[in-house]
């Protein structure tokens, strides 16, 4: 199996269980967690299949690296999101799921 | 003489310039950079649309570096409509926000920073040229969307943004693998390079790809059954907030879901167009179900929104033909208008009952006429009745359907204008019931219902004059 | 913008810009919306009467606009349809007097007058229209410009009212505008012409132009109240009287059977319609409503919902009218269209008055209510025997030319429900004017809000309306033969939808 292969197998891999992740884990750090694992699938897919019969692409390692920046702004947002969850809530408990009016 | 056209990188620098300087100046001015700095935008997409007569699209290529290596802007016909649209909506809804927030200075603190970071990625996103310049506008749009829900701080907006936050990141995780493939299978990620390319046997991967990009997609613009995430944001957001994004962030991403499908997918298009079509139905059905028994007002227009996004896909099977782009543009620009018009009216009447409950609107229609009436103008163009924009739009989907043979799509639209009346007119009938007049209301200022009705009054005029719009588009009445 | 142009236009803006005007002036500028009422009313009709002079010259009067690549705002002022305006104009300057008189102590005037207004407006445009495309637009803004004012006093039961005639209306609305799509794929345009446009498709897609025909009909037969479509209309009884005079002379029901006649002269030709065998199904229609309707009145005590199943089976005349082939039954159809306005109106403001000055709603209230108001069941009893067809009134000429059309196209069974008609109706009048006339007022009028002012029974605004319509009930009648009635006007119209000359 070439290497770009490889990459791309397991960087399809860790999508689908950060995907999973996201979907399906109650707690909701661990859901940013999963997030981010969905991401770094995502980049290497995208940093695997860069490499052209063995020289390395660098329009993918600049989309990664813009990737990256967007993911930690991403859940730089989702942490603040949480924490403020945690202020206004009452009890300690996680709160996943909410109400439609 | 230099083409109005070339501005277009304007409509980028400029929000993004205003938002800045908001956040450094706080709410007072900041308000005021956002009202102005949407009417220089307004003035500009104005002037491009007036001056438009170029049928080969305008491309501007950023700092001077052109594609495959720079990012390159792409302006058609198309592109100009949104542009279009999402300037002429925002202009009133700043104006309206501004009236909105005046009393409340933290959440008009954060509002505008984030309001204007939204309309730079709309406007970006829409003249983008390539795959990854799109994902990343996308990113900026939904992140500047979910910080907009999270506004005013409650649990209940909270919760919904947390939510929101989610379904976008796996939409855009999605078209990130998507664009990974493609890059993988190509070469390159230039819409331009890349639809020649594709030809009429692409790899395996390539399907997937599409798939994976589309599905990313139409998570984001909350097609049923993906829409679980938008009735508690649209519903619980501040109004001003639902009316941008049920107006124009949903717009977005299905834009991009119409041109990907007509231009880079269009080979695996044919064989799965009865997908969206077929969600498109059933968005239709449940959502105005869902927006028939709901209780609160704002709650009616966010599952009304996922009905009406079931129209835009209900044009699938009809594409990639001229007359159904035409009649989703118009639907797409109806629906934006009355939607921010809708949300907008909702937004007073809820701060002058002091409560948000359709019941408690009972003699409303005495004491708010002009913001009554200015939500039965964007009814009259939801359910589609003449002479507003949503009936041109119905019209051209029937047409379309019809020359086709495809009688279930202009079946189904049909049935859902008289479902939209439904509910409609149950919310109208509440405000026209006797109220003892020692109900109490609050003031509302004035230029918060007169915003309201030019966005509903917009809507209808736009059904007595279509031609300008849709000459725009490319193509003529075969 | 030539006369031609401009005629028409403002016409149709003689009563939008009051409307809009009334809306943006506070609820207490009581005069000034009088006055803007009364003189849009007034220049409307002096517009027309030039309008009327030019057409009957053979002037042409016409402007379209562009909505869409394709599809054409449009108006013309033809015979067809400034007879349905000048009936229109007309009443509606009285319903306005009237309705300055009924709603005096009224709350929510603003609103009542300026959706007043957009439905004369919406009326005037379904008149006007020169294509089914400009008719529809016109016809859906008359349903939504009418809901407010069917739900205007705000009650539990004026909000189902309202809700049960949207429900057919929009329903009607969505049948009609399926019907106009397929007419617009077929020939690319959905022009009004005499003679009909669809007359040039042959025998091969005869079953399509059926099916379109019964689409069309249907749609436009919920507003005309044709039998089962007509449930409608006795629930929007709920409406204050001025509304439901507008309703059942004017505006709803006659815009209803206006489109009968436009769809069937002007899209398909009669000549056509006949060949398709369409005409003796719309026959058969119509004289079930007539007769349905004439049955359920029997039953009603209520005495506007009376009149409404009476108004059911009135428009039908005009429906049946249209259905018999030949230019008798035309002149029978159209002349009604004018007569049956004249008399429901003053059966209308007169049951609106019994109701504001004794506070009586129901038919076996009315004892005696001639004694104490005899000017106006006077009014009531010349419109009764109107309907009645009985000699010297409109009613009795246009009973006459329907049943000599009937005779003309073959279909001598209609002369039968003709006559059953007429005396079902007297089955449901006569009792009426026996009641108010001849019998006495035992228990005193408990619920009198307008007390006796000298010879005035009840004041002056809502005695002047039914005074005149019933007048004009009879100048119609006596005077059928002249040049200016109704019934020359109607032979005009026949005279340029056939080929053929008009005898009688």
């Amino acid at each position: 199996m070439s290497s770009e292969l490889l990459f791309a197998v397991v960087g399809a891999l860790i999508f689908t269980l950060g995907v999973a992740g996201t979907i399906l884990v109650a707690n909701l750090l661990r859901r940013i967690l999963a997030f981010n694992l969905m991401g770094s699938g995502a980049f290497l897919v995208l940093v695997g299949l860069a490499q052209r019969g063995g020289e390395s692409d660098p329009v993918p390692h600049a989309m990664v690296l813009t990737g990256i920046v967007v993911a930690v702004a991403a859940t730089a947002l989702a942490l603040a999101l949480l924490r403020k969850q945690h202020e206004v809530k009452d009890s300690e408990e996680e709160l996943t799921e909410i109400d439609d009016g | 003489m230099v083409e109005p056209v070339t501005f277009v990188v304007w409509l980028i620098v400029l929000p993004l310039a205003w938002a800045a300087a908001a956040f450094v100046t706080g709410e007072r001015i900041g308000a005021w950079l956002g009202v102005v700095g949407s009417a220089i935008q307004t003035f500009l997409v104005v002037w491009m649309v007036a001056t438009w007569h170029v049928a080969v699209p305008v491309i501007h290529r950023v700092g001077g570096w052109g594609a495959p290596l720079g990012i390159d802007l792409t302006v058609d016909g198309l592109a100009l409509a949104m542009l279009l649209l999402t300037q002429v909506v925002s202009l009133p809804l700043t104006i309206y926000a501004r009236s909105y927030f005046s009393e409340d200075a933290s959440k008009s603190r954060h509002f505008w920073p984030l309001a204007g970071f939204l309309i730079t990625g709309l406007n970006a996103l829409f003249v983008s040229a390539d795959l990854f310049n799109i994902y990343v506008t996308l990113e900026i749009v939904g992140l500047s969307a979910v910080s907009l829900v999270a506004i005013g701080g409650g649990k209940a907006q909270i919760s919904a943004a947390l939510r929101y936050l989610f379904a976008t990141l796996i939409g855009s995780g999605a078209y990130l693998l998507g664009v990974a493939l493609i890059y993988g299978a190509f070469g390159s990620v230039s819409l331009a390079t890349l639809i020649p390319l594709v030809g009429s046997n692409p790899p395996q991967a390539f399907a997937l790809a599409g798939l994976l990009m589309l599905f990313g997609l139409m998570l984001k613009t909350a097609l049923f059954p993906f829409h679980y995430w938008l009735p508690p944001a649209h519903g619980g957001a501040a109004a001003p907030v639902s009316a941008l994004l049920s107006a124009l962030v949903v717009k977005a991403s299905f834009y991009l879901t119409l041109r990907l499908w007509t231009e880079l997918f269009a080979s695996i298009a044919d064989d799965i167009a009865w997908i969206p079509a077929l969600l498109g139905a059933g968005a239709i059905l449940w959502g105005s179900w869902r927006a028939i028994q709901a209780i609160r007002i704002k709650m009616l227009i966010a599952y009304s929104t996922v009905a009406q996004l079931g129209y835009l896909f209900l044009v699938f099977p009809l594409l990639p033909g001229q007359d159904a782009i035409r009649a989703t543009v118009m639907q797409a620009c109806a629906h934006g208008a009355a939607k921010a018009a809708m949300f907008a009216a909702a937004g007073v009447l809820i701060k002058a009952t002091g409560q948000d409950t359709m019941a408690g609107l009972a003699g409303m229609t005495g004491r708010l006429p002009l913001t009554l009436f200015a939500f039965g103008l964007a009814g009259m163009t939801l359910m589609g009745l003449p002479p507003s924009s949503g009936f041109l739009a119905k019209w051209q989907l029937i047409e379309a359907g019809m020359a086709r043979d495809l009688w279930i799509i202009p079946v189904v639209a049909l049935a859902g204008g008289l479902l939209t009346a439904v509910y409609i007119f149950r919310i109208l009938s509440f405000a026209f019931l006797l109220s003892p007049s020692s109900v109490k209301i609050a003031t509302v200022p004035r230029v918060q219902e007169w915003t309201a009705f030019a966005l509903a009054a917009g809507s209808v005029l736009l059904g007595l004059r279509g031609v300008e719009l849709m000459a725009l588009l490319p193509g003529q009445v075969p | 913008m030539t006369s031609g142009e401009l005629l028409p236009l403002a016409v149709f803006f003689s009563s939008l810009i009051p409307g809009v005007l009334i809306f943006l002036m506070p609820e207490s500028a009581t005069r000034t919306r009088t006055t803007l009422n009364i003189l849009g009313a007034v220049v409307k009709l002096v517009l027309i009467f030039i309008l009327l002079a030019g057409v009957r010259a053979g002037d042409e009067f016409g402007v379209s606009f562009a909505v869409l690549e394709g599809l054409e705002l449009a108006f013309k002022a033809d015979a067809l349809g400034l007879l349905f305006i000048t009936l229109s104009a007309v009443l509606w300057l009285l319903t306005t007097l009237y309705a300055i008189g009924y709603l005096e102590h009224s709350a929510f005037r603003r609103r009542f007058f300026g959706f007043f207004s957009l439905c004369v407006t919406s009326t005037m445009g379904i008149a006007m229209a020169a294509n089914l495309f400009t008719f529809f637009v016109f016809y859906e803004l008359l349903t939504l410009s009418t809901f407010p004012l069917v739900v205007h006093r705000g009650t539990q039961a004026a909000m189902r009212g309202g809700r049960i005639y949207l429900a057919y209306t929009l329903t009607g609305g969505t049948v009609l505008l399926t019907g106009i799509v397929l007419v617009q794929n077929l020939l690319g345009h959905t022009d009004f012409a005499h003679g009909g446009v669809l007359g040039a498709f042959d025998d091969s897609r005869s079953t399509y132009l059926k099916a379109i025909f019964f689409l069309l009909i249907a749609g436009v037969g919920v507003k005309a109240a044709i039998v089962p479509l007509h449930g409608w209309l006795p629930q929007a009884m709920v409406a204050p009287a001025p509304v439901s005079a507008l309703l059942h002379a004017v505006a709803v029901v006659k815009a209803g059977a206006f489109g009968i006649v436009r769809i069937v002269y002007e899209i398909y030709g009669v000549e056509f319609a006949q060949s398709l065998g369409l005409l003796t199904p719309l026959a058969i229609a119509a004289s079930i409503t007539i007769l349905w309707g004439s049955l359920r009145a029997l039953s009603q005590d209520d005495l506007k919902r009376r009149l409404a199943f009476s108004t059911v089976s009135q428009v039908s005349y005009i429906v049946l009218g249209v259905a018999l082939f030949g230019p008798i039954g035309t002149i029978g159809g159209v002349v009604h269209l004018v007569h049956q306005g004249l008399m429901k109106i003053t059966l209308f403001f007169c049951a609106g008055n019994y109701a504001e000055t004794l506070g009586i709603h129901k038919v076996s209230e009315m004892d005696g209510a001639g004694r104490r108001m005899p000017v106006t069941t006077l009014a009531f009893s010349i419109a009764a025997l109107g309907m009645m067809g009985a000699p010297f009134t409109a009613g009795a000429v246009s009973k006459a030319w329907l049943s000599d059309g009937a005779v003309a196209a073959n279909m001598g069974w209609v002369v039968w429900v003709l006559w059953g008609s007429s005396l079902l109706n007297a089955g449901y009048f006569l009792p009426i004017l026996w009641r108010t006339w001849f019998r006495c007022n035992r228990s005193g009028w408990h619920a009198e809000h307008i007390p006796v002012a000298g010879w005035r029974e009840t004041a002056l605004l809502l005695l002047i309306p039914p005074i005149v319509t019933a007048t004009a009930t009879i100048a119609a009648g006596i005077y059928a033969n002249s040049d200016l009635s109704p019934l020359a006007w109607a032979r005009l119209i026949a005279s340029r939808e056939y080929v053929t000359e008009i005898v009688r």
